[in-house]
């Protein structure tokens, strides 16, 4: 899956599937501090990203990082 | 994960309500607990003219967005810092938001219209950008306000943003500032009422609410506040937010329902009316001969634009 990141903006390649939780643990971020974005709109928590996902990492602190 | 209210597919989890909500069920509990700050701390009434500080950021377009959904007259002031590309890049958010919805958006260019910029400002005064900005937003925000005949100034100030001042006021047990953090600051002599309906709702909340309203908003951070104590106070409480949900709620509720009081004694002593005169420049009330705002225009007067740079590079492209 690609994941893109902001502040720096940034892409990362995964091996899918993978949860939500899973990711933001290998990226070493704070689910209260992101969200994650496809197509546009809100991927939940419990969600399961595929091989083929493109999916954003938006800081939520302003000025934070993802 | 299953809405809270509709039991269809959630979007979104709220830890510290131990709640998921749809997308629907979770826009209808953001204006909804933006109409309970606004009762609860008697900000404005229907019928009253509130002028929204829009900055580009998810903040203020979404309390822009919340104040219109629920009803209320409301009109934004954008005020172009000249902070390069950044400011260029937040101009064209709000002239965009503005321009889709057909509002009202007043609009202030400080090089244009005062002479100088927030860079130039910083440099002269030999103070961090920070404040020559807030002291720029105040006056300009204000003066707009009273000649606009507004009933307050709303600002985007958010649960993240409370807790982060309020923590970081309390590290230093800086009681004065204690003593005035309030969700309402009431109208003075000279200086209109400033309200800030989003202290119920936290950052994640303001950013998942634009990303469902499709709001676009620019995600970056103003170049000149990168790096400052108030972002990594946020840092700090999400790390304790992660592993005790509902921390910050509590912490700077908590502190409006239990604490605030007992620092009325260190509140500032807003000037009574012998204590001010009139700005000899601008009119506005001040304890000194000129206001701090007139006092920036002169020291600024002639300057050359500069440009900032941290560690050799530029920060205002």
């Amino acid at each position: 899956m690609q994941v893109n990141l902001r502040n720096p903006n940034r892409t990362i390649i995964f091996e899918g599937p993978m949860s939500i939780v899973a990711l933001l643990q290998k990226l070493d971020l704070n689910r209260e501090s992101v969200l994650v974005i496809r197509g546009g709109t809100l991927v939940p928590g419990d969600a399961l990203l595929t091989a083929d996902d493109v999916v954003e990492i938006r800081p939520v602190i302003s000025g934070g990082v993802a | 994960m299953k809405c809270k209210v509709c039991r269809e597919p959630a979007v979104i989890d709220i830890r510290r309500h131990n709640a998921n909500f749809c997308g629907d069920h979770f826009l209808k509990l953001v204006r909804d607990q933006t109409q309970k700050a606004i009762d609860e701390f008697k900000m404005f009434a229907p019928g009253e003219r509130i002028l929204v500080a829009v900055s580009g950021g998810k903040d203020s377009l979404a309390l822009w967005d919340i104040l219109l959904e629920l009803g209320y007259e409301a009109n934004g002031l954008y005020i172009g810092l000249g902070i390069g590309g950044y400011s260029d890049r937040s101009g064209d958010q709000v002239r965009a938001f503005a321009a889709e919805r057909g509002l009202k958006l007043e609009q202030i260019e400080l090089r244009d219209q005062y002479g100088y910029d927030v860079p130039t400002a910083a440099a002269v005064t030999k103070r961090v950008p920070c404040s020559a900005c807030g002291l720029s937003k105040r006056h300009l925000f204000d003066k707009a306000a009273l000649q606009g005949g507004y009933d307050a100034v709303a600002t985007g100030h958010n649960l993240d943003d409370e807790a982060a001042v309020l923590f970081g006021n309390t590290l230093r047990w800086q009681t004065e500032y204690l003593a005035r953090q309030h969700p309402v600051l009431p109208a003075r002599p000279g200086f209109p009422r400033k309200v800030k309906p989003l202290v119920r709702l936290g950052e994640r909340e303001m950013a998942a609410y634009c990303v469902l309203r499709g709001i676009d908003y620019i995600v970056e951070e103003c170049p000149m506040a990168v790096g400052n104590k108030h972002i990594g106070y946020k840092e700090a409480l999400n790390a304790i937010e992660a592993t005790s949900p509902g921390a910050k709620q509590a912490f700077y509720f908590g502190f409006l329902a239990r604490a605030v009081e007992r620092f009325a004694d260190a509140a500032p002593a807003y000037a009574e009316a012998g204590d001010t005169a009139a700005c000899t420049r601008c009119g506005v009330p001040t304890t000194s001969e000129i206001c701090a705002f007139c006092r920036l225009l002169e020291r600024t007067a002639g300057a050359e634009p500069v440009h900032l740079t941290i560690k050799g590079k530029r920060v205002d492209a």
